[in-house]
């Protein structure tokens, strides 16, 4: 498995696109950074930028990668390899390449602006944790929807349309609901709703370390109650590990019962 | 060397192999044939583990191919498009795919051999169809498996390629080893074969020598007792 992460990730690296990602957070980090002049105002916006534009990069490239090295991995797959290392081994190479481009775009303009001198370095680091788990997130989904499908056309929709929908929608219709039944008690399906939902839960994540109450909302404030701050990191930790062994295990699975 | 027993897969609703059962002893070329769609490349790909069959087994040099990707050490596969990731070198995939496989030098003799020399620093997506092919057969004989499977070998070969092959498929012969070739070129098949074996309609339909195929269907040459094999079945 090893030597197939190597040579996709070596090919992604080749790729236009991860320089064109890595110099987007580069730009970004230094934009927010002088323009705002405080560290943990900067980690704020990075968070709103991070939580909605993660998901959608991870599941682009996941699928786009995927159906772009059709040839490659019949190749592979001739080979004598496990189908499960060529699988996870592609999987990985595009999501460590990404997360890379992430952790290195944003990390150096805040490295070289005075991170290790400042307190926000935790909040910091966690939002980098909390975007490199959604990138192995959204890149097994996507994974996912493409081995699903064959046609490139319909793999692109579905993909683009479970961003939309854990992006945007699933907000709204949160929140629907939770107007709907305002009269019954609804901290139990509020706690769930948000695990359900790995954009959520991160954000909820991120804010519940930052400990600023006034973004928090309802299902953050219950968060907090129901588990505490530090007892709600951990579970949230918990719950966004279950988010990416999920997806990753039926990538397996449906690899062994592919024909190809 | 091979076995096969009762091998059904479905594709869908297209059922394309209905219960082959097929036994390949060691050594020699054996040309698999049949019209277009009939399930050859199936075929081909259920013993190689890429289509995984709805009922049956096959057992490559004794071991069971379900649930085993090692057996595939044994196996040389020539594909039959010729689709490499565009955007490698020549000399970059024959060296990834030793660092995948185990290391050969091989390689350098069929380099030389298909003359492959001024490729080797061009990307495989700016090669003309011929001279991918030609990649392609150096990827499949610089290991010296016992087994080696070629999947319409021919495609986009210029003639003076085309004897090379032969040559190099006889060679492969005699030193003991099983080829497996599917073509539409009946020369070819003529050429180099030692036996057939004809599918048609998902099932094993001859298998035998040539001169079998010949009495069989009471024609004078090769090409004439495939075609009638066909238009007495599709009539």
């Amino acid at each position: 498995m090893l030597k197939i992460l190597k040579y996709s990730f070596y090919d992604l690296m080749r790729s236009r696109w991860s320089y064109v990602y890595f110099a987007f957070y580069l730009l970004l980090g230094v934009v927010l950074l002088f323009l705002n002049n405080d560290l943990s105002k900067a980690v704020i916006t990075l968070m709103n930028v991070i939580i909605i534009l993660v998901p959608l990069i991870g599941t682009i490239f996941g699928v786009m990668y995927y159906y772009n090295s059709k040839e490659f991995t019949e190749l592979l797959l001739a080979q004598p390899l496990k189908r499960s290392s060529i699988f996870l081994g592609q999987y990985l190479g595009v999501a460590l390449s990404l997360s890379m481009s992430l952790i290195l775009g944003l990390g150096i303009p805040f490295m070289f602006y005075g991170l290790f001198k400042s307190s926000a370095i935790w909040d910091f680091s966690l939002l980098l944790i909390t975007g490199t788990f959604l990138t192995l997130i959204f890149t097994a989904l996507a994974f996912n929807i493409a081995l699903s499908n064959e046609n490139k056309i319909k793999g692109f929709g579905y993909a683009i349309l479970l961003w939309l929908f854990l992006a945007v929608i699933y907000d709204g219709l949160f929140l629907m609901t939770l107007i709907m039944f305002e009269d019954y008690p609804l901290d139990k399906l509020s706690l769930v709703g948000t695990m359900l939902n790995p954009i959520d839960l991160s954000r909820t994540l991120i804010l519940l370390k930052l400990d600023i109450s006034a973004l928090l909302g309802y299902t953050g404030a219950v968060f907090k109650q129901f588990f505490g701050t530090n007892f709600g990191l951990i579970v949230s930790f918990i719950m966004l590990t279950v988010w990416v062994v999920l997806p990753v295990l039926r990538i397996t699975f449906k690899a062994k019962k592919k024909d190809f | 060397m091979v076995t096969i027993e009762n091998l059904h897969k479905k594709f869908g609703k297209n059922q394309v192999l209905s219960g082959v059962d097929l036994t390949i002893t060691d050594g020699g070329i054996f040309a698999v044939l049949g019209p277009n769609g009939s399930g050859k490349t199936t075929l081909i790909k259920s013993v190689l583990g890429m289509v995984i069959p709805n009922k049956g087994t096959i057992t490559v040099l004794g071991e069971d191919i379900k649930k085993n990707s090692d057996y595939r050490h044994k196996i040389d596969y020539l594909p039959q498009i010729a689709n490499f990731p565009s955007n490698l070198k020549v000399k970059e995939l024959i060296k990834m795919i030793k660092d995948l496989r185990k290391s050969t030098t091989e390689d350098q003799r069929l380099i030389e051999l298909f003359k492959l020399e001024p490729f080797l620093d061009k990307k495989l997506g700016n090669l003309s169809g011929g001279t991918k092919q030609k990649v392609n057969i150096v990827l499949t004989f610089m290991f010296n498996s016992p087994l080696i499977i070629l999947d319409e070998p021919t495609t986009g070969l210029d003639p003076i390629s085309l004897i090379r092959l032969k040559d190099l498929i006889q060679t492969e012969k005699t030193k003991g080893k099983t080829i497996l070739i599917t073509s539409h070129i009946m020369s070819f098949v003529e050429d180099i074969s030692d036996e057939i074996v004809f599918i048609l309609e998902g099932k094993i339909y001859f298998k035998g020598s040539i001169q079998k195929l010949k009495t069989k269907t009471n024609q004078p040459d090769f090409e004439h007792a495939i075609a009638s094999i066909l238009t007495d079945n599709h009539a």
